[in-house]
């Protein structure tokens, strides 16, 4: 089992959740998070004094798929979250040793 | 007794009152989170305070008949306020010159005492975000009677020194923004500046709540300057024309040196630019005319951006800009009214040096702006200096990181969520 975990642009949460839904996945989680990559932050002036934000507002979303399916989510994410202007965002896939499903106890691929 | 001028002034003491709310807005949008309740409070609770010591004290030590510095006790309380028949001291017809009130003296008081409200509360701008409420309640009480009410006296009531001598101030140039920008200054310097400033970033946390305290204050200044003309007529007609023009020229003002300066033109910008317009206007709404409004708002505008600077270089955490536009603005109208004052709009006025007037009102101007700064800048200094050696002035550096909030107001301005950890004690 595989986590699959997406920084992206947050107006673009929607397409990705398409996307998504397409693949026929059990579920997502939805984070509002705040970073910087190579976009970097900008600048705001109240009366004069001038502030750079580091921080640019981005949406976490959050995917646990089975082995198979995770180059069919990634590509999803990619190509749903694309608009080729620098600050996008990245895909990571890390590995997960356990997932339980809370309410019946299910273990493992059964609980995704 | 004239039912329309009445009419009119008692609708003008409403509009004037709500200023202090669209105050607070404007204000309170400007700090941060943490603080707007602190904020507001500041100056809702001038509202209370204040409007109790003017009937006890303020009105009668600003329109009784004591001389030309100061009144006398003979109102207060409101003895004798209410009777129809009451002629105040010095609204007489003298001559050419009839002061004389068409207005009953208990609505010119209720008039009087939405003024005397909102200027101590304009001074709350400057010292944001670290004030002890406590300190700033036995400040606003000590000088509402110790400097408003004997400088509103000088200037507004005819029997004041300054009012004698030919000094024009058609609705507070001098008694409101000068007044109270002197007094923050003197106050910011007492108090110190906030911890962090200017380094930390203290970003505006609501500009809609600024921008909406704006309309609100543009909305109420129309009571207080054309209602100053205390008739409803012709006058309060153009007082009110140039204090709307005067707004709208100070926007553009400000926006453009803004943009030329500093790149955008904001939002922030318009808000500030508009009050800024407003401000200078006061003195003069009643005594000028033609496109003199729109010259005195757009200097304004553009002036006062540039005045908003001297806190950096001087290292004063005027924190809301006070000072750059009520002080600085103040004094703009204040002269200016000595340049472009127009006895064919007001005869009670005086010509100013464009209307073959010479120099004697902008001396007489000069003269009302440095008593007035000089007066309540010693006096203001002094009080902060004793209520900050008593009571306290300034909150404790741990209160002042957690916010005025929490820490003097036991609330929270906005509980979005979080009700998780919160629980019910002693139910």
């Amino acid at each position: 089992m595989k986590l699959v975990t997406a920084i992206i642009k947050p107006f673009k949460l929607d397409d990705v959740k398409e996307a998504l839904k397409a693949l026929d996945i059990q579920g997502m989680t939805v984070s509002e998070v705040q970073g910087f990559g190579r976009q970097r932050g900008h600048t705001e002036v109240y009366r004069g004094a001038e502030y750079t934000v580091d921080f640019v507002p981005k949406v976490r979303v959050e995917v646990l798929a089975d082995d198979a399916d995770v180059t069919r989510v990634v590509d999803a994410v990619v190509a749903a979250a694309r608009t080729d202007k620098i600050g996008d965002g990245k895909v990571w896939v890390t590995s997960v040793e356990n997932v339980v499903r809370i309410r019946t106890g299910e273990m493992g691929p059964d609980a995704l | 007794m004239d039912t329309g001028n009445t009419a009119w002034v008692l609708t003008s003491a409403a509009l004037v009152l709500f200023m202090t709310p669209g105050l607070a807005f404007f204000y309170g949008g400007m700090v941060r989170s943490k603080n707007v309740l602190g904020m507001l409070m500041q100056n809702f609770f001038s509202m209370g305070l204040v409007s109790v010591l003017w009937a006890l004290v303020g009105f009668s030590l600003a329109f009784g008949d004591g001389g030309g510095f100061i009144g006398n006790f003979d109102f207060a309380g409101l003895k004798g306020v209410g009777d129809a028949a009451l002629q105040l001291p010095g609204y007489v017809k003298v001559g050419d010159v009839d002061l004389a009130l068409t207005i009953p003296a208990i609505v010119f008081c209720a008039y009087q005492m939405m003024f005397a409200v909102i200027t101590p509360a304009l001074i709350t701008g400057a010292i944001a975000d670290r004030v002890k409420f406590a300190g700033w309640a036995t400040f606003l009480g000590l000088w509402l009677v110790i400097v408003y009410s004997p400088i509103a006296h000088w200037v507004f009531s005819p029997t004041g020194w300054l009012f004698k001598r030919g000094a024009l101030d058609f609705a507070g140039g001098t008694v409101v923004h000068i007044n109270a920008g002197i007094a923050a200054l003197m106050v910011v310097i007492v108090l110190g500046k906030r911890k962090g400033w200017p380094r930390e970033a203290m970003p505006p946390h609501s500009l809609p709540l600024t921008l909406l305290g704006t309309g609100i204050l543009w909305f109420g200044w129309f009571g207080f300057n054309a209602g100053s003309a205390l008739s409803a007529g012709n006058l309060a007609g153009q007082a009110l024309i140039n204090t709307h023009l005067a707004a709208a020229a100070g926007m553009l003002g400000w926006l453009l040196v803004e943009k030329l300066k500093e790149g955008h033109a904001t939002t922030l910008g318009a808000a500030s630019g508009a009050v800024a317009g407003l401000v200078a206007i006061t003195p003069c709404a009643g005594f000028v005319g033609g496109m003199a409004p729109i010259v005195i708002g757009f200097i304004a505008g553009g002036v006062c951006l540039l005045a908003i600077q001297f806190k950096f270089k001087f290292g004063y955490d005027d924190s809301l800009d006070v000072v750059g536009v009520h002080l600085v603005g103040g004094i703009i109208g204040s002269i200016l009214l000595g340049f472009f004052a127009d006895t064919s709009v007001n005869s009670l006025g005086f010509d100013g040096v464009f209307f073959g007037g010479g120099g004697e009102l902008l001396t007489d101007q000069l003269v009302a702006v440095g008593a007035t700064l000089v007066f309540s800048g010693v006096l203001s200094f002094v009080l902060a200096k004793v209520v900050d050696a008593t009571i306290g002035l300034r909150v404790s550096p741990d209160d002042e990181a957690a916010g005025l909030d929490t820490t003097q107001h036991a609330e929270t301005a906005y509980n979005l969520g979080d009700f998780g950890s919160m629980g019910r004690i002693g139910a």
